[in-house]
């Protein structure tokens, strides 16, 4: 049987990485993941050895593949897992995350949407003026912070991946966003509120992380978030996996060398002023943030006054319809 | 051979051994989207699958915002 060997010990090989044109053995590839992941943190000085790093994880392969990761190279990660109400979808992810933190004896914070907040996605994706996937990404970022900054984190690791992150810029590029554009970048730095956040992953593809996932036996969960199916991102993904399966290596190109070339050109002298949300009290460009403005207007609330209810104005809705600004999705410059 | 599809969960039976480039180009998958599974194991596109063979083919692609 002719089986593709390892490109570095010439066993035979378990996976392929077509873009590299090379082919590994289950050694050899968790050494090449390993190897990218440092070379990642060290590139952009992501976290230090005595930093807390908070791992946002869901359950899905990235972020349990990243949790493993940082933990096997010794970083002190901690994980961060915000339940969504997303029926059983949601049940399943928790109980994976669960599993995963005590096999390894290692702590993880646990936040219910509904229980803290007073809203699930389901209901927020029916309430809200924002599409399901726009809230349920406001709310994450939203917790991710709040409660890095609550325990005393230092950074959040999140597990975007190279497809991620390649698939984010064409929907950026395509529509020219360029102050959203300007702040996708591995790193932003802690500033004004929001602590440091990273992305270890994204020099790795979604198959990469998948296969180290499974090679590792991570026990994580398969399924496709139900309320996901048909959203913006997974059709630019589609669209880079059809480029890639004739020329592999061009997900790489675009989002590597948007980094290394174009992305110095889009760094522009960010003037945004963050003040502390009169709610909350996260940072934001406004008197509410993001989320406080989302919330309420999901849960009929007036902002201006915490704690009463009642049907917000027409003003109120004109102004919870805004998109989000874009230093309150992705924090300051780096 | 039984090939076990995900998302959704479905099953499908394939007559004859060849190899799994070959056997995802029948089924329509793209081999950069997926990992195949036999047994616990990976296999390479370059790898043979058999008439008795259970193969998992489990997507890698994973949607959402704001991870």
């Amino acid at each position: 049987m002719n089986r593709m060997k390892c490109r570095r010990c010439k066993a035979p090989a378990v996976v392929e990485v077509r873009r590299h044109n090379a082919a590994f053995c289950r050694d050899c590839f968790e050494r090449h993941v390993r190897a990218q992941v440092v070379r990642a943190i060290e590139h952009y000085d992501m976290v230090g050895s005595d930093d807390r790093i908070l791992v946002a994880v869901s359950g899905g392969k990235d972020s349990l593949a990243l949790w493993d990761l940082l933990l096997d190279l010794g970083y002190r990660a901690d994980g961060l897992y915000l339940g969504l109400g997303i029926g059983e979808y949601s049940s399943r992810s928790g109980d994976v995350v669960r599993a995963f933190a005590s096999e390894r004896d290692t702590r993880l914070i646990e936040v219910d949407l509904a229980g803290e907040y007073g809203f699930d996605v389901p209901t927020a994706g029916r309430k809200g003026s924002r599409s399901t996937c726009a809230v349920c990404g406001l709310a994450k970022r939203y917790v991710f912070n709040k409660a890095a900054r609550d325990h005393g984190y230092d950074v959040i690791a999140t597990g975007h991946n190279l497809d991620d992150e390649a698939a984010t810029l064409l929907g950026n590029t395509l529509r020219w966003q360029t102050e959203y554009i300007a702040r996708q970048f591995p790193v932003l730095p802690a500033e004004e509120g929001f602590v440091r956040k990273v992305k270890p992953l994204y020099r790795l593809s979604e198959l990469e992380t998948a296969a180290y996932a499974f090679l590792r036996g991570i026990d994580y969960v398969v399924e496709e978030c139900p309320l996901v199916a048909g959203n913006t991102q997974l059709r630019y993904k589609d669209a880079m996996n059809q480029l890639e399966s004739t020329s592999p290596g061009t997900k790489a190109q675009f989002f590597l060398s948007y980094l290394d070339r174009a992305a110095p050109l889009f760094a522009t002298q960010d003037d945004a002023h963050l003040t502390a949300c009169e709610r909350c009290g996260q940072p934001t460009t406004a008197r509410f943030c993001a989320f406080c403005r989302a919330r309420a207007q999901i849960l009929g609330e007036r902002l201006a006054e915490p704690g009463v209810v009642g049907r917000p104005d027409e003003r109120e809705v004109a102004d919870l319809s805004e998109e989000v600004m874009p230093v309150e999705l992705y924090g300051v410059n780096p | 051979m039984k090939v076990k599809l995900r998302n959704p969960d479905r099953e499908v039976e394939v007559a004859g051994e060849r190899k799994v480039h070959d056997l995802l180009g029948e089924l329509g998958i793209n081999p950069d989207t997926v990992l195949v599974i036999r047994e616990r194991e990976l296999l390479t596109r370059e790898d043979r699958v058999r008439e008795q063979d259970e193969i998992e083919v489990r997507p890698v692609i994973s949607g959402g915002g704001g991870r």
